[in-house]
């Protein structure tokens, strides 16, 4: 597996990871090639979203190792992490109300040069530019999507982490937002998923790591994936 | 005092001149409300500051380093109280407030409660309670121009235009500028900000500073109406807290707006019935309270 992969984006080793006094994540091992595209999935509460929280240093404590090309990031402040050429979607998507549409995808400062340019983007969203001077929250949920992945594709990060996207999105959104990954895939993004929905992941990806109690339960590669059905959909409960 | 256009006007004015300094001082406190979610107590012991950093370098400072003939001008007052204001406050974010954000907002409350007291003690126990005039006021300043309906000190009509300008170029700069959109979005998901690369406690420290600075500037326009006193922010700081909680926390515009309109309507209860105006603002308050809690601009959470 990983020695087909000619680089590594991100290595993440025995990382645990606490907010306040809960302990959420007990040592962590995974690895991510360039232009590769890994799912977390599990259970809710597995601790998926704290494994992208704790990559961005969003959490508020953590300990062991993450390195992104190599550079250690455990220490490192959030907003450096960003410019080691990381894009974070938040489950929430977090669209600013208080910002217009085009406020919002240009928030984001670039940390990479080649990001796409607010024209290409543009022409990927055209809704987007319809709409580029209502308030952010008063796009639908599916535009909201959109934007959340828009702003991170000006900034030249090539690593993204995208939580939840398809979640409550009607399933016509859900194609088109595949159709996206599909595309930045092609374009040699790395890309890190949590995802809920196993039939919109599992096409994508190259690799699926399950998360069960904070920890990699099982790291299962795509062409395993039609044997493992059966455990896999024990961990997920389905 | 019979009621005329010409009386209701010149106490209108005179009204609107309080309420700029009320708009100046609560948008600052809106300022760093926002980001820091701290009701910055320190506030009106900063203004107080910024008229003394006027009045000492006018007076004092000259001689203190053996130039007794220089004398920091109005002028340059006006710039530099806001800096050294802004830098002490910086100075306060990074070493003391910035320990606190993880805790209850509060403890923000009670510790800049405390160095409002210590800074007024300090200046208490060295200066005059009763006030000392400050006489920098610039020439050009002097008299008064005519207005169509009264006369009204040109100062006055300078520190209204001037006040007004700063309010209105800060609102700019928050609501329409790239700058003002990190500074709104820090507001609502600080996290997220950091989270995209800007470096969100730095951008916490330079508000904290704009705010206080503009609270410096005011005490800069206040000294040459108002006498240079350790006490002058604790009377101004009550009433304008009153004007943030009527406008409500939410809104830059509110505070301005709210400021300004409070003023106006001091200055107007004086027409009407003048022992009332020092008390129509805190009536005002507690009806806005029972009837819309969250402020005439505050959004309800």
């Amino acid at each position: 597996m990983s020695d087909a992969v000619a680089k590594e984006m991100l290595k993440i080793s025995g990382l645990h990871a606490w907010y306040g006094e809960s302990h959420i994540l007990h040592g962590v091992d995974l690895a991510v090639g360039e232009g590769e595209l890994v799912t977390l999935l599990g259970r809710n509460g597995a601790g998926r979203t704290t494994i992208l929280k704790s990559i961005m240093g969003l959490v508020g404590r953590r300990a062991g190792s993450i390195t992104v090309q190599g550079s250690e990031t455990i220490g490192m402040a959030t907003h450096r992490i960003a410019h080691l050429g990381l894009g974070y979607c938040p489950e929430e998507r977090g669209i600013f109300s208080s910002l217009s549409v085009e406020e919002n995808l240009l928030l984001p400062p670039v940390v990479k040069s080649g990001g796409m340019s607010v024209e290409e983007i543009y022409e990927m969203f055209p809704n987007l530019k319809e709409r580029r001077g209502s308030m952010g929250t008063r796009l639908s949920g599916g535009e909201q999507q959109m934007l959340a992945m828009a702003r991170i594709l000006r900034t030249g990060a090539r690593l993204l982490l995208l939580d939840e996207i398809t979640e409550g999105l009607a399933p016509v959104i859900v194609q088109a937002l595949g159709r996206l990954i599909k595309q930045l895939k092609e374009k040699g993004f790395t890309i890190i998923l949590v995802e809920q929905n196993f039939r919109f992941a599992a096409p994508l990806a190259d690799r699926h790591y399950v998360i069960e109690h904070g920890a990699i339960a099982e790291m299962i590669v795509k062409d395993e994936l039609a044997g493992s059905m059966e455990r896999l959909n024990r961990y997920l409960g389905v | 005092m019979e009621i005329t256009f010409q009386t209701v006007m010149s106490q209108v004015m005179l009204g609107l001149n309080n309420g700029v300094f009320y708009a100046i001082l609560s948008l600052g406190l809106a300022v760093i409300f926002g980001l820091l979610n701290i009701v910055n107590f320190a506030h009106g012991a900063l203004y107080m500051l910024g008229a003394y950093v006027a009045l000492l370098g006018y007076t004092t400072l000259g001689p203190l380093i053996g130039m007794p003939d220089f004398h920091l001008n109005y002028w340059a007052a006006l710039l530099v109280a806001p800096m050294v204001v802004g830098a002490l406050g910086m100075a306060i974010e990074r070493t003391m407030l910035r320990r606190l954000y993880k805790f209850d907002h509060l403890y923000g409350l009670l510790l800049t409660f405390g160095l409002a007291l210590i800074i007024q003690g300090v200046f208490t126990n060295f200066f005059n309670v009763s006030g000392d005039p400050y006489d920098a006021k610039p020439e050009i300043l002097n008299g008064a121009v005519s207005l169509g309906f009264m006369m009204f000190p040109k100062y006055r009509l300078w520190v209204i235009v001037i006040s007004l300008a700063v309010c209105f170029g800060t609102w700019f700069v928050i609501e329409r500028t790239k700058l003002g959109s990190y500074l709104r979005a820090g507001t609502e998901n600080p996290e997220l900000v950091k989270a995209f690369g800007v470096n969100v406690p730095l951008m916490i420290t330079l508000t904290y500073g704009y705010g206080v600075g503009l609270a410096a500037f005011a005490g800069v326009l206040a000294a040459p109406i108002y006498s240079v006193s350790p006490v002058m922010g604790a009377e101004m700081i009550i009433t304008v807290f009153a004007v943030v909680v009527i406008g409500g926390m939410g809104s830059i515009m509110g505070a301005i707006v709210t400021g300004l309109l409070l003023g106006v309507v001091e200055g107007f209860t004086k027409v009407v019935y003048a022992p009332a105006s020092s008390t129509v603002i805190f009536l005002i308050m507690v009806v806005v309270l029972l009837v819309k809690p969250a402020g005439l601009f505050g959004r309800e959470s």
